[in-house]
């Protein structure tokens, strides 16, 4: 059963819920959100596209099997435990770096926004993986 | 029966090798004898430096918490074992790849082969007890692997369970008697033990101590009762069987007994103990020789025989009895393994290594029918093969016992003359005599396997002639690092006249009686086997099969499908674990809270009441559904009044997220109504659960609620959140920084259960 309001409403929707869940990935240190929220809302963005499209729309435009978006969040979860290996810190000890100091304005960017985005893949990975199986069966 | 199946397995993989693909793989599979040819030259490098009592030891730490060092020790025994392995090692490797040519898993088999070796060498050279324990464990997991080869047969499946099984439990066993002895007040350092006489012996534990130890060296070197498994594990590959039980694992048990003589030997029990389980397995194995008509497994009874030698005389404390175990233990090695090749050829030319179905080989192979002639010679023990010293110094060793010596000494001849007869038939029957018509022609192999057979077939002339020389160069210090007295270890060809001479010659008149009677013993064994009432093999199989019913009874008690049941269980355990030593206490104060403190709140409250009700009367799923879903946004709103915007974020998505599936899942099902007819009692027992565990979550909260709350936690995160981790929002913080280890636990756990959620999603849909 296809619904056109649904199809049009989601192709509106989609976009939107998946900056939405990117917003919420990079805002997650400071305020609500971070990577396994972010991961839940887009999961159900896919979830959305996958009840209105079909699953097969789905993995077209998602492109990698749902294990291979899994599997590497892990690996980038791990890895971003390096670093702090490497200067002599317990492993996954948060590193930070100051990009550009120019009126106060400083970007920190550490591995604990890298450890998020292997949560975030992590997660997605799964929800995705469960769901496309679920509306395939 | 097995026997016969191992056979067909192992023809069919002979018949493939004439395939070509498959060869190249081999052919990379020649090149890894580099692996163990660089350890045999490493350890040749040692030698003189043993050879002289020097002991050679690397260290790096591992994890220094429990003791564990990476620790290795290279004195006498250590080279001795070590050359066999790493010998061995070359021997197999090369002839592998001329057996295993175009055999589909070739790469898979070089893995194992090397991968048991290496587990081998460091049980051999550790010297920390829980890194030799590691290998220990190391060589168990590769030889199931081995053993198990053949994966398409159910037979070679079954034998690999029940070694990994005996040498696991064995295994285990002796973990238990490590941890006991450093209880007691021992090092896990192998080189301390000499270094100092502790007082193990009149420890309270010793005796405990030494039956665990015991039961992983039996269980390894397969002593009788355990003695079953090795002939069962005859159906790995030919050159695997030579490596793993004539060569390697199985000399891991004798190894052990070695190394631990001088610190847990030399007692009555110790001694007792080895003696008469070593003689009745060397006796018994011998005389099963002759049942079988498989050459592997004709071997493999005689394998057996030789580590029931070993342990036997590992039961003396003098340097005669040491030194005969030792000796016989190079002895053994070498025309075992050579045998074993050598059959492998036979199987891999001839097609059959059915004793019955061969003959006349001779001719056609003559380096093959020279190489096993030479072993043959030594197993029995004939003069100026090295055979023959191992079998003299043997009786020497059996009259000097300290422990019934009479019994060794009738065990070794008797053992010994069945050995002389056995020898016999694996030469005679398929290399003279005449030809079976069934044959195909044959030829030697190529010389990447017959060199093997040759290799190991000429050390045993050559030490038979020159004992001096390797009992002066190898053998003394192989003996001395277990024998911290240090007698004089000397080897001759010629005693003069004495009782061991006499003995030798019992021996093989003996033997040729008894090889004119091998096929009356033959049929008489086999039935014998079939009449015990009580046998080690089937005592296991019936303790395998009671074990696979319970467990099955178990599950399917436990696990029976019906989520009623599973949610009726944890909510009953969860009442009574909490509920129980709650009014054993008997402080059950809870103060309700002031509704006009939380007006704004009363109303999430009847929300969530409301979606209870619905799911409650529901007439259908996606009413009930919906019912939940309210709940659960209560909840969440619940969470943001009291200020925890993540939690109620989370739970806000996790409800939708649930949702969304639990349609996905639920409206497949049949309709709601069928599920109403469920009895009145049934029903009311069910609210009455769930009434009770709303009651006890509730006034667990609220019991909490009237104790102050330790806020250092709180106060360190929100200290820190910012000055140390970068990050205002301290839920996050501790999630991606503080706590970062826990999550990525966690995530691990999220990608695998979706795994397994998906292939279970993916079963159930193959029956439509």
């Amino acid at each position: 059963m296809r619904s056109v309001i649904l199809q049009t409403a989601t192709r509106l929707m989609v976009g939107l819920i998946m900056i939405f869940a990117f917003y919420l990935l990079l805002r997650g240190h400071h305020e609500p959100g971070g990577g396994f929220a972010a991961a839940l809302v887009a999961g159900t963005g896919f979830a959305l596209f996958a009840i209105a499209e079909g699953p097969a729309k789905v993995r077209a435009a998602v492109r990698l099997r749902p294990t291979l978006i899994g599997m590497p969040g892990l690996a980038i979860a791990a890895l971003s435990g390096m670093p702090a290996v490497l200067a002599g810190k317990p492993y996954l000890t948060g590193i930070w770096w100051r990009l550009g100091d120019a009126g106060g304005g400083a970007l920190t960017i550490g591995t604990p926004l890298f450890f998020d985005i292997g949560v975030f893949l992590a997660v997605l990975g799964a929800i995705l993986s469960i769901i496309l199986g679920l509306e395939e069966h | 029966m097995d026997g016969e199946q191992a056979q067909r397995d192992d023809s069919d993989m002979a018949a493939s090798s004439s395939a070509k693909h498959g060869a190249d793989t081999a052919r990379a599979g020649l090149y890894t004898a580099v692996l163990p040819l660089g350890l045999l030259i490493g350890l040749v490098y040692c030698w003189p430096a043993v050879a002289v009592g020097e002991v050679l030891r690397l260290s790096w730490p591992w994890i220094p918490a429990i003791d564990l060092h990476l620790q290795f020790r290279i004195d006498g025994l250590a080279l001795l074992f070590g050359l066999i392995v790493s010998g061995a090692g070359v021997m197999v490797t090369l002839y592998s790849a001329g057996y295993m040519a175009g055999h589909p898993r070739t790469g898979r088999y070089f893995f194992f082969l090397h991968g048991f070796m290496l587990s081998m060498m460091g049980i051999v050279t550790a010297d920390n007890l829980l890194l030799l324990f590691v290998f220990w464990e190391g060589t168990t997991v590769f030889s199931y692997l081995l053993i198990g080869f053949d994966n398409e047969s159910s037979t070679a499946r079954d034998n690999a369970r029940q070694a990994l099984l005996v040498t696991g439990a064995g295994g285990l066993a002796l973990l238990i008697g490590i941890l006991l002895l450093k209880t007691a007040g021992g090092s896990y350092t192998i080189s301390q033990w000499m270094a100092d006489d502790n007082g193990i012996r009149a420890h309270g534990l010793y005796p405990f101590i030494l039956v665990m130890v015991l039961l992983g060296a039996f269980t390894k070197s397969a002593q009788f009762p355990f003695h079953f498994w090795l002939p069962n594990a005859m159906s790995a590959p030919t050159p695997i069987s030579a490596f793993l039980h004539a060569a390697t694992m199985v000399k891991a048990g004798i190894y052990l007994l070695m190394r631990f003589h001088p610190l847990l030997g030399g007692t009555t029990a110790w001694m007792c103990t080895l003696v008469i389980v070593g003689g009745i397995t060397a006796v018994w194995s011998a005389l099963q020789a002759f049942g079988p008509l498989d050459m592997k497994r004709v071997l493999a009874f005689t394998t057996t025989m030789a580590l029931g030698m070993m342990t036997m005389f590992l039961g003396g404390r003098t340097a005669p009895v040491l030194t005969a175990a030792a000796t016989f233990l190079l002895v053994h090695a070498l025309y075992k393994a050579a045998l074993f090749l050598a059959v492998g050829i036979i199987d891999h030319e001839a097609g059959t290594r059915r004793l019955d179905r061969l003959g006349g080989l001779g001719r056609a192979m003559p380096l093959t029918a020279l190489a096993v002639a030479a072993a043959a010679f030594s197993m029995a023990g004939f003069p100026l093969f090295f055979g023959f010293i191992g079998k003299e110094i043997m009786y020497k060793a059996a009259l000097a016992e300290d422990m019934f010596p009479l019994f060794a000494t009738v065990a070794a001849v008797l053992a010994n003359a069945l050995m002389v007869a056995v020898a016999a038939v694996v030469l005679l029957k398929p290399f003279a005599g005449r030809r079976p018509a069934a044959l195909p022609a044959v030829h030697d192999p190529p010389w990447t396997m017959w060199l093997g057979p040759v290799a190991l077939g000429l050390p045993t002339i050559v030490f038979g002639i020159f004992p001096e020389w390797v009992s002066g160069q190898l053998i003394e210090q192989a003996v001395w690092a277990f024998h911290p007295a240090r007698e004089e270890v000397v080897l001759k060809l010629w005693h003069g006249f004495n009782i061991p001479l006499l003995l030798s010659a019992v021996t093989l008149s003996l033997g040729a009686v008894i090889f004119g009677l091998r096929h009356p013993l033959g049929r008489l064994m086999t039935g014998i086997e079939a009449r015990l009432p009580l046998s080690a093999g089937g005592t296991y199989d019936t303790g395998l099969q009671l074990f696979l019913k319970s467990a099955k009874a178990t599950t399917n008690k436990l696990q029976n499908g019906s989520l009623h049941f599973y949610l009726t269980i944890v909510l009953l355990v969860l009442v009574a674990a909490v509920a129980w030593p709650w009014m054993q206490r008997g402080v059950l104060t809870i103060a309700w809270p002031d509704p006009a403190d939380h007006f704004s709140a009363l109303g999430v409250v009847v929300v969530i009441a409301l979606g209870t009700a619905v799911v409650l009367v529901a007439k259908n799923r996606l009413m009930a559904i919906g019912g939940l879903g309210a709940v659960g946004a209560g909840v969440a709103l619940v969470f943001l009044m009291f200020g925890a915007p993540d939690i109620a974020l989370t739970q806000l998505l996790i409800e939708t997220l649930t949702l969304i599936i639990v349609s996905l899942v639920l409206l497949r099902l049949p309709p709601l109504e069928a599920a109403k007819k469920r009895r009145t009692y049934r029903r009311v027992m069910d609210g009455a659960l769930a009434l009770g565990a709303g009651w006890v979550m509730t006034s667990l909260l609220l019991g909490v609620l009237q104790h102050p709350l330790d806020r250092s936690l709180t106060a360190f995160f929100a200290g820190q959140s910012y000055l140390a981790a970068h990050g205002r929002n301290i839920v996050n913080v501790i999630l991606v920084d503080f706590r970062a280890l826990d999550t990525f636990g966690e995530i691990t756990v999220v990608v695998l259960a979706a795994w397994a959620g998906v292939s279970l999603i993916r079963k159930t849909k193959e029956p439509s």
